[in-house]
């Protein structure tokens, strides 16, 4: 029972680790530019199906990753161009409504494009099996994976932005968009490469991400809402807020859909147990979320509205 | 002038709104009105979202919440009366109903406790984490009502006969339509009232100004709350009608498409101003009707559609053909 | 002179498909399914089973009209009525998913249409309330997972770890698997809908002691769990009703499918000519191979063009008795309807294998043969 506990706790964090690589473009993309982007799940999307065709051409998961990056980068600089630059300006809503449009248009033409089947991408060779860990458990390679990738991007965001000319640059924007525009910066194309930098992660999150679910149209909304609890939870626009709202999303989801049954199950027949336990425990990150929302109304880290 | 203009286009859009079911009615095309009567629902809904969205600069990502909560109200309601089950029996036994007019009280009142205690919550954040924080409440419901079998679970509720209405036939289409178009006119003169009311005033203050408020003795959290409770009671009476125009309430109602779907009328007709929820949801509905059966990838160009009215009209449909408003 | 005689023989032809087609009125059904969205796949599959089955017979008296449902319970009812109202269908039939079926179906059988289920076929339509005008071509939701519970006692498992997510057609697949399993239940758990991420349940099932694992997760849902599944390295066989593993997404879960055994009432290798050519002639026309949805579109316009050469659809109860008789070739051989209008059939047993490069399902035995559905005997019609 101990093993398993730590095992379930092991996944509490790998799952928050999973999370955090698909908010933290999220939540850099909503810090500087101030932009709800509910299209962020589509780029996820792109990313996974860009992935799941190259691997599948080329036999090589790796050259698909590289492929799934460029082609959500890619993807975010044509939609920022196009779309995105005239939001910057406008109220909250119009950008709810642009980016909503841009969801049914990248679901539909994905589905246009490669049919209303789910694609195959599998774990590459290299990530395969599985490693015993102390206390005797059986741990796959490639959520060890995800854990290091996920902590990976988190450095090297925290680098980018806290020791780099673009990282000075970003926070400047995010402190005062006049400001930079003064000192003589391009403020449009450091808000592209923003967006594409977000893109990216986001591409890059569903290649790694979809090795392990259905790459299949509309996979990234209900990823999309989960992203929103995490930046919201850890408050917007901070990498550090997002890493840890992640991380206690992915504790409590897994831990209630696997604690709250066996506890009910003490006070009730087992069988009202799991299915009560259950329908808790999926609505209990949004329980989380408002309970930190009433403590702490702008986020664990955010700045204070 | 341009107020003229805005007059106008309501006055034409009412007169469509009306005249388009009459005329159908006389060629005998039946499904046209249940079509109309759709949009006159989702206005509704519109109506109640804009009052907090439109006026009071509440950015609710969670209507659909009350949209679900009053269509649960009318199931509930009615499959208890059907198969004779009191809903309580203790303190005192109260009996299911299938008149209207005891489902749109019931919707009212539970709308507005769940607004009530939603509200006092959400009310403490602003701006993108009252987005968050409502739909976080939204997908709370949405997930209970699927896993609770109760009621049906994912699978919903069918109540197999329209709920009644003293007088009147509802289960022919034009009599439906025609309850649904009379709330549809009652809660437009309302928030048309409500927004030159001393309230209204108030309200627009509070959006503005949080701070100039307080030092002149108003408190901006009790108004908005307020605002905030009559906007999802409005979003809940047209969630009882929508259960009854499909004789049928699923969690889907409480999805956050549908959250997405309510906004989208408000916007594209055109955020604050009064008849911007009718024109949207007309726009969306007919939409929806011509595209849907014509082409198996419809939502692409219905997205694109709204991406150009979202970049290049805006203030929405009515502000296109209405021009910028004029500020009081 | 020769040219003439066959001038006459087609005149005369022509007279006698005219004479036929004065007979019979037409027939116009409609079809609600889904063609948009995440699960487009199924009901894609459904429809072009149907509409292949429509244009071999080539009826020109049978005339389909065709719209997607976005899977949204209350579009499928406007669209119900836009064809009942509007487009005056005398028949309903393509939904896919229970919770828009019991949206639809009550109301359009209320209405004197007949409705032909193509897959959704929920316990409440199946026993008390069974309708005369109400017929399921597929099974009966519980079936596939009670002919997976038979196979699991066929097996000596007796510590099964049961999964499904925490909603009606979840609760029924577990009860329905329990239904004809005998051992012991190790562990239970409902899932989230929608959930993409299984390490917790694995873990669990892992730490159960189970000797097999019982699975109904549809969709995307069963592709993540599964490819998570042979990742863990925990290899306890899994059994699973067909639409798991059914064609249209095992590409999607790879190898890691195979072996795994789940029950269905069709496959690509029954054995019988119909079936042969309707998995040819649909591979010809669409380049891939039929899904179970395919198969039970393509015989649901079968039993309805069989009902149509038998009767008038304006004559409801001969049209109705024609459609009971059932009289027509069916891909899964042969075809009965209970007395509650859901098939009586044998439920088998597949394995997934490769056939070449592509992944497959194979019949390796028989689950339940002549299975009665549980609640045909409550519906009195």
């Amino acid at each position: 029972m101990f093993s398993l506990f730590l095992e379930q706790m092991l996944n509490g964090f790998q799952s928050g680790v999973m999370l955090f690589l698909m908010a933290s473009g999220l939540t850099l993309v909503f810090g500087v530019m101030g932009l709800i982007n509910l299209a962020h799940g589509s780029l996820y999307m792109v990313g996974a199906f860009a992935c799941a065709v190259v691997a599948a051409w080329t036999g090589s998961f790796w050259l698909g990753l590289v492929a799934s990056l460029m082609a959500a980068a890619l993807a975010g600089v044509l939609v920022e161009i196009l779309v995105i630059r005239r939001l910057y300006r406008r109220d909250h809503l119009d950008q709810v409504l642009a980016t909503f449009a841009l969801i049914l248009i990248f679901s539909e033409g994905t589905r246009w494009i490669f049919g209303s089947f789910p694609l195959f991408l599998n774990v590459p060779d290299l990530l395969a099996g599985t490693v015993i860990l102390p206390g005797g458990a059986q741990y796959p390679i490639f959520r060890l994976a995800i854990i290091a990738a996920g902590l990976l991007v988190a450095a090297g965001l925290f680098l980018l932005i806290g020791k780099t000319r673009l990282g000075t640059r970003i926070r400047a924007g995010e402190a005062d968009r006049e400001m930079i525009a003064a000192l003589g910066i391009n403020i449009d194309r450091l808000y592209t490469v923003v967006f594409a930098l977000g893109a990216a992660l986001a591409g890059l999150a569903g290649a790694f991400v979809g090795t392990t679910q259905s790459v299949q149209v509309g996979m990234g909304e209900p990823v999309l809402i989960l992203a929103f609890v995490v930046i919201v939870i850890g408050g917007i626009g901070s990498i550090k807020g997002a890493l840890i709202g992640s991380i206690l999303v992915g504790f409590t989801d897994t831990m209630g859909r696997f604690l709250l049954p066996l506890a009910l199950s003490t006070v009730t027949d087992a069988s009202s147990a799991t299915s009560i336990g259950s329908a808790l425990a999926s609505m209990l990150i949004y329980i989380l979320m408002a309970l930190v929302l009433f403590l702490r109304p702008s986020g664990l880290f955010g700045a204070k509205a | 002038m341009i107020m003229n203009r805005e007059t106008i286009i309501n006055s034409v859009l009412a007169a469509l709104l009306i005249a388009i079911p009459l005329v159908a009615q006389a060629m005998g095309e039946i499904f046209i009105i249940t079509l109309v009567t759709k949009v006159a629902i989702l206005a509704l809904a519109g109506v109640g979202l804009n009052i907090a969205l439109g006026y009071g600069g509440l950015v609710s990502f969670g209507h659909a919440a009350f949209f679900g909560i009053g269509g649960y109200a009318a199931g509930i309601l009615a499959s208890h009366a059907l198969n004779y089950q009191p809903i309580a029996t203790w303190p005192f036994e109260i009996s299911g109903s299938t008149q209207m007019i005891v489902i749109w009280a019931v919707a009212l009142i539970a709308s507005a406790l769940a607004a009530l205690v939603i509200g006092a919550i959400t009310l403490r954040t602003s701006g993108v984490y009252f987005i968050m924080i409502t739909l976080a409440f939204a997908q709370m419901i949405y997930y209970f009502a699927i896993s609770w079998p109760a009621y049906g679970g994912e699978d919903g509720l069918s109540i197999y006969v329209r709920n009644g209405f003293p007088g009147l036939n509802t289960l022919d289409p034009i009599s439906f339509f025609a309850i649904c178009a009379v709330l549809l006119a009652l809660a437009l003169w309302f928030s048309a009232v409500l927004v030159r009311s001393r309230f209204g005033l108030a309200l627009h203050g509070a959006r503005q100004n949080d701070q100039r408020m307080k030092s002149v003795g108003i408190a901006p959290f009790r108004i908005k709350l307020t605002a905030f409770v009559i906007s999802a009671m409005i979003t809940g009476l047209a969630g009882a009608l929508y259960a009854d125009l499909n004789r049928f309430v699923s969690p889907s109602m409480l999805s956050w498409h549908m959250s997405g779907e309510i906004m989208v009328f408000v916007i594209l007709g055109g955020v604050g101003r009064l008849f911007g929820p009718v024109a949207g949801a007309g726009l969306y509905i007919l939409l929806e009707h011509l595209l849907g059966g014509a082409f198996d990838y419809w939502q692409l160009p219905l997205g694109v559609l709204l991406l150009l009215v979202v970049l290049f009209a805006r203030g929405g449909l009515i502000g296109l053909l209405a021009g910028e408003r004029k500020h009081a | 002179m020769k040219g003439n005689k066959a001038t006459v023989a087609a005149v005369a032809i022509a007279a006698l498909m005219t004479a036929t087609v004065a007979q019979a009125e037409p027939v116009k059904v409609g079809m609600i399914t889904t063609l948009s969205g995440g699960g487009a796949g199924l009901g894609i599959d459904a429809r072009d089973g149907f509409m292949l089955a429509v244009k071999q017979a080539g009826n020109s008296d049978l005339e389909v009209v065709i719209e997607d449902d976005q899977q949204k319970p209350d579009i499928a009812v406007q669209l119900a009525d836009k064809m009942i109202q509007s487009e005056k269908v005398d028949i309903l039939t393509g939904i896919i998913w229970s919770n828009l079926a019991m949206a639809v179906v009550p109301s359009a059988i209320a209405q004197d249409k007949f409705y032909l289920s193509v897959n959704a076929a929920p316990s409440q339509l199946a026993g008390k309330g069974c309708n005369k005008n109400y017929f399921s071509v597929s099974y009966q939701n519980d079936n596939l997972h009670e002919a997976a519970g038979g196979y699991a006692s066929s097996q000596g498992y007796s510590k099964t770890f049961v999964m499904a997510p925490n909603y009606p057609a979840g609760t029924d697949s577990i009860a329905g698997f329990k239904r004809f399993y005998y051992g012991d239940i190790s562990g239970e758990v409902y899932t989230k809908l929608g959930q993409t991420d299984y390490a917790a349940e694995i873990a669990q099932i892992r730490a159960s002691g189970a000797d097999s694992v019982f699975f109904f997760l549809p969709g995307g849902m069963g592709i993540a769990f599964m490819k998570q599944y042979a990742q863990s390295g925990v290899d306890i066989p899994l059994i699973g009703p067909a639409f798991s593993l059914d064609q249209g997404i095992l590409g999607a879960i790879g190898d890691a499918a195979l072996g795994i055994k789940n029950t269905s009432n069709w496959s690509k290798d029954i054995d019988n000519a119909t079936n042969k050519a309707f998995v040819e002639t649909f591979q010809a026309e669409y380049g891939r191979l039929p899904s179970i949805y395919a198969s039970y579109g393509f015989d649901t316009a079968n039993l309805l063009l069989s009902a149509m050469e038998k009767a008038d659809v304006k004559d409801q109860d001969a049209f109705r008795e024609a459609l009971r008789a059932a009289d027509f070739n069916s891909v899964r051989g042969k075809f009965i309807f209970g007395a509650n209008h859901h098939p009586i059939q044998d439920i088998y047993v597949r394995e997934v294998v490769k056939e070449g490069d592509v992944l497959t399902n194979k019949i390796v035995g028989m689950a339940i043969a002549d299975h009665v559905d549980a609640y045909a005997s409550e519906c009195t019609m």
